[in-house]
């Protein structure tokens, strides 16, 4: 497919829809939303890592004046856990019912306990306080190591890993070629093992909701979530209410990145507010988010990669441990299908281990899993180039994915764009800077799969001929703007023509959730299709207005023109002149498409850093970043560019500060932003983008997701430019500043200065 | 649920009155950059909150007869931002206040509330110590003076009496050739907590350096007053010799804790790292004066 050069829309930098509502604090975010009657629900955590729940007496909170209901796990649909994996998307409902209420056991501190509803938060908060749960507390692991030692706490003594008990629930592999004969050929071999702490998704929008129960059963939901959709099914399956009888209203979104792609308040509220008669409203404090909501997997991996002294890597071996948390499911699939993806390396193993501990279950954040096996690939690369001295965009060049490729996780490439961002990379300037003493430059790459799956989208013309689109997916990156743009091009028509919604589950079909890089690409093509369908209509509308045939219309600059032979016949018939004729010519126009998705297209990323280490203090500072991606098509380069900068800002703060922290009785340490530290404003530069534009064949306007794959390779670009300014190799993260002091304060360090 | 009272008396004596009543219910509310949020968590629930912002002489920043400055315990970190001459007289104390969280914090939060807190790790409160700030507190019993150092406690805790209430500072006039300095460590480069924090103020006469107070602080219970660094430097012209023997001084003083926020070998080393930094930059701003 070629690139469209003279789009008007597409590619264009338009206002964005939302902004408008977001600077001026119109924009409804869940928390906003407010019904006469509404009362309070808060939920009662468990402060233990790991107990045995004996026993919950309610009776003194239920008693207290103002509380309205109480709830247990007892009131949440059981998935029992012998009946076998009952799936929602990547989600297995027996984790998600244990997750929203604990069961038989508390997991972690945090886990909710009970839920109470009270006319105000207060009386909810001391109601809370009046629930007596017996507990048997056990004890616990958190850390890998300790999860996966062989005399470990178990969680979930169901769980067998190899015959026995076990902490581990679950394994997958993909391989490639012949380990052992690759590793023969070898002429360097490296090996390193590196550790990742958990990090937190970090959106400022705590979750909250709003449910309304009416007598018949008729159930409202305003709360933010990456998925209406989801919201109504997990919603549905825990509380036992036919999804029909349901209706989630997307609210306007502050972040997700991810972390908003399950549910923790919506089931508990809705039980709530069956069980009281009266609309309950539910908002995590921060606190809440960070002791009990997923962030992402700690971890633990080794890889070893081996490659002849002309710099062909002949083969590799990773393994990765992630942590899932107190129930299984950490993002191992991204960490072992996405870490080799850039390479050619046809002796392959890929291994992953999904590792449950008492913390908060993990939810996935940008590019799930695929950060973390990328630092650990991508800093041993940087250390195999050396090894060769060779430059690593170089040995990246020498050994990249084309065309071609087969990856291990099974695909044969068709045209992708790595080569073209390492090549960029090169090209750039950055590349070429100079740099000043105690200053260092790394690079490394980054691949993640993309999504499509299931998309709907209505597009109506109103009676004054402007357009409405409605969509599925909640928008946290842009897709309103993208859906506009590209609307507005098919049509040819001003894009402030074309308003873009997101539609509620009532309103609009099935459309999955927003995730995986997968809502420009899906939601595309949906438009794209409904807006073709309208300009036939348009067209056949016209063909009858001049009574010829619909075959010699043409359809430019948002009017209808007669082609030959009857082209210059009949003045253009535009969009408002055909809507206005809609009511005596055939009625409303408007199409909706419904699809199942294919054809995403991976992506691919190669990011340049530079660091400044002050080495007295160990502060490492990033002082320059570029991120050269293979974006597709850009149908609008500020939100693209604005993905790619979100992406590396969040990964600059994994490299050099994020980390949970715990004390001696497991809990978190630092559930708030001024001891978990994201970086601020001042703590970045400028986050240069390039953007490489190779589009995918297989969608309409060559979209390809780009949401996650700024994420993959920072920390390892990060700790790769430390190293370069030190000659000192970090192995694990966070590179905070007492680490970085102790490495540099390290006798050997010392001596190999001198 | 109880019940929470809110005063915003003009005078000092009807604060003062109000607030020794309250007894240990009642809460002093300058800025309430600290206290709001000490009460949002649910770590403090007073009983009265005494606002002191309408007490004219607790937001007043005046110069004294002998060529000093009086400041009021409620004036804002931007207010002392915006006055004519106090930060060409004290940079280094302003520079300390103006560190205190983002521009929507400077708005509100004063140098007072900063002490009052009792964190070991507030920015100003090493600044005011170099600075050989004396705190006006009065009381039920009237009023006194204490030098600032004397009045954290602890963590949280001040020996304030009960009853007794912040008034204002008073910085000594400056000889000629004299400047201060402040620095903090921190992960972050703002929005953060000091991790180590310094401050240093000097007189030099033909480059030797013939007065130093060192404050340092968020590496023991309380902020501290450095002799020992100070002396270092004092009759020196601030050679290396004197700055390691005042950086060695002030890694001796800490008695720091491991936790969250940083090691105690980090917080060692980096105290005097700092020493260095700040009194290099105190020296420089002496110069010109
Ligand atoms: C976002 C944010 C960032 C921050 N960043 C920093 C930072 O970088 N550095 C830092 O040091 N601090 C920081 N803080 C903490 C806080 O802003 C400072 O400690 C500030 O100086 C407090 O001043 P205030 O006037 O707001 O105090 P308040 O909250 O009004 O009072 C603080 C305490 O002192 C008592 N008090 C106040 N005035 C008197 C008085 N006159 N007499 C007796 N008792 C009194 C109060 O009762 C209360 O206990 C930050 C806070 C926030 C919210």
């Amino acid at each position: 497919m070629t690139v469209v050069t003279n789009n008007k829309w597409i590619g264009q930098r338009t206002i964005r829809p939302d902004g408008m509502d977001k600077v001026t604090g119109r924009a409804q975010f869940a928390a906003d939303t407010n019904m006469p009657g509404m009362i309070w629900g808060k939920v009662l955590r468990s402060p233990h890592a790991h107990a045995r729940i004996k026993s919950i007496n309610t009776a003194k909170a239920e008693a207290l004046p103002g509380v309205k209901a109480v709830v247990t796990a007892r009131d949440i649909v059981d998935f029992p856990i012998d009946k076998g994996a009952v799936m929602l998307g990547i989600q297995d409902m027996r984790w998600m019912c244990r997750n929203v209420m604990a069961r038989e056991k508390a997991l972690f501190p945090g886990h909710p306990i009970a839920a109470v509803a009270a006319t105000t938060e207060a009386i909810a908060a001391e109601a809370c306080k009046l629930i007596e749960v017996d507990y048997e507390v056990l004890p616990f692991a958190i850390e890998i190591e300790d999860a996966i030692k062989s005399d470990a706490p178990i969680l979930h003594e169901f769980n067998k890993f190899e015959g026995k008990p076990s902490n581990i629930a679950g394994r997958i592999e993909h391989k490639k070629g012949d380990l052992a004969e690759g590793f023969k050929k070898a002429e360097i071999v490296i090996e390193r093992s590196f550790t990742t702490r958990p990090v937190h998704q970090g959106y400022i929008e705590p979750h909250a909701c709003l449910i309304s129960v009416a007598p018949d059963g008729k159930t409202t939901i305003w709360s933010s979530s990456q998925g209406q959709f989801m919201v109504r099914a997990m919603t549905a399956h825990l509380t036992g209410i036919p999804q029909s009888d349901i209706r989630a209203i997307p609210a306007e979104i502050g972040g997700g990145f991810g972390g908003k792609t399950i549910v923790y308040l919506e089931p508990l509220a809705t039980l709530l507010a069956k069980k009281s008669g009266r609309p309950v409203k539910m908002v995590m404090t921060r606190e809440e988010v960070m002791r009990a909501t997923g962030p992402t997997s700690g971890s633990k991996s080794t890889v070893k990669i081996g490659a002849t002294k002309d710099g062909k890597i002949v083969a590799a071996h990773g393994t990765f441990y992630l942590q899932a948390g107190a129930l299984p499911g950490s993002p191992i699939r991204g960490a072992v299908g996405c870490s080799f993806t850039p390479y050619d390396i046809p002796n392959l193993l890929s291994e992953g281990y999904d590792v449950c501990s008492n913390r908060s279950k993990v939810a996935a954040y940008r590019a799930p899993g695929a950060p973390i096996g990328a630092y650990a690939v991508e800093c041993v690369l940087d250390e195999v180039a050396e090894a060769l001295k060779m430059d690593p965009l170089d040995f990246r060049l020498k050994n990249a994915a084309k065309e071609g490729t087969k990856a291990a996780h099974g695909p044969t490439f068709q045209r992708i764009g790595y080569i073209e961002t390492v090549e960029a990379a090169k090209a750039s300037d950055h590349y070429k800077a100079p740099l000043g003493k105690l200053q260092g430059r790394g690079v490394a790459s980054g691949f993640w799969f993309n999504a499509g799956g299931e998309s709907s989208a209505q597009v109506n013309i109103t009676e004054d001929g402007n357009v409405v689109v409605t969509t599925g997916h909640p928008d946290i990156g842009g897709s309103r703007a993208g859906i506009a743009n590209i609307c507005a091009e098919l049509l040819g028509i001003d894009y402030r023509r074309v308003s873009v919604l997101i539609g509620d589950t009532a309103t609009i079909g099935f459309s999955n959730l927003t995730g995986g890089s997968r809502v420009l690409f899906a939601s595309s093509i949906v438009v794209t299709q409904s807006t073709e369908q309208i300009i036939k209509t348009l067209r056949e509308r016209a063909a009858k207005i001049w009574e010829i045939d619909p075959e010699a219309v043409k359809w430019e600059d948002g009017a209808a023109h007669p082609v030959s032979p009857n082209a210059g016949q009949f003045p253009p018939l535009t969009l408002k002149d055909l809507a206005e004729k809609a009511p005596a010519m055939g009625g409303p126009i408007g199409a909706g498409v419904q699809l199942n998705t294919t054809g995403a297209d991976g992506g691919f990323g190669t990011h340049i850093c530079d660091v400044e280490v002050d080495v007295d203090l160990g502060i490492a500072r990033v002082t320059r970043y570029t991120a050269v991606q293979d974006v597709g098509r850009a149908i609008h380069p500020g939100y693209v560019e604005g993905q790619l900068q979100g992406g590396v800002a969040q990964g600059i703060g994994w490299a050099l500060n994020e980390e949970y922290i715990y004390t001696k009785e497991g809990k978190v340490d630092n559930p708030g932003f001024l001891d978990y530290r994201m970086p601020v404003c001042s703590d970045l530069p400028m986050i240069d983008c390039i953007m490489v534009e190779v589009p995918n064949p297989k969608h309409p306007q060559g979209i390809k997701g780009v949401g996650e794959v700024p994420l993959v390779p920072v920390m390892a670009a990060v700790a790769n430019a430390i190293y370069n300014a030190l000659g000192k190799r970090f192995y694990a993260l966070p590179m905070s500043p007492p680490k970085v002091l102790e490495v540099i304060d390290a006798p050997e360090t010392r001596q190999a200065a001198e | 649920m109880t019940e929470l009272r809110y005063l915003a008396p003009n005078s000092l004596d009807e604060a003062i009155k109000a607030f020794a009543a309250a007894g240990s219910a009642g809460r002093i509310l300058a800025g309430g950059t600290d206290l709001l949020v000490q009460m949002r968590a649910g770590v403090v629930k007073p009983g009265l909150i005494v606002d002191i912002k309408k007490i004219a002489e607790m937001t007043k920043i005046e110069q004294t007869a002998d060529g000093g400055f009086r400041v009021g315990a409620a004036v804002s970190g931007m207010a002392l931002h915006d006055h004519v001459s106090f930060g060409k007289v004290w940079p280094g104390v302003l520079e300390a206040v103006n560190l205190i969280g983002s521009k929507q914090v400077q708005g509100r939060a004063s140098a007072g509330g900063n002490l009052c807190n009792g964190s070991p790790a507030g920015d100003s409160v090493p600044a005011m110590v170099a600075a050989g700030a004396i705190v006006t507190v009065q009381g039920p019993d009237g009023r006194r003076e204490l030098p600032v150092e004397q009045v954290p406690a602890g963590p949280g805790r001040t020996n304030f009496k009960p009853g007794e209430i912040l008034v204002s500072f008073t910085l000594p006039p400056r000889p000629k050739g004299s400047s201060d300095a402040y620095l903090r460590m921190i992960p972050r480069t703002e929005m953060d907590i000091a991790v180590v924090g310094l401050g240093v103020s000097l007189t030099l006469k033909d480059c030797v350096c013939t007065a130093a107070r060192v404050g340092l602080g968020a590496v023991a219970p309380t902020v501290l007053l450095v002799e020992a660094a100070a002396k270092a430097l004092i009759g020196s012209t601030l050679d290396e010799a004197a700055l390691n023997a005042a950086a060695a001084a002030c890694s001796a003083a800490c008695r720091p804790i491991d936790d969250k926020r940083g090691t105690i070998a980090y917080r060692t080393k980096v105290a005097g790292v700092l020493l260095k930094r700040t009194t290099a930059i105190a020296a420089q701003r002496a110069k010109g004066n």
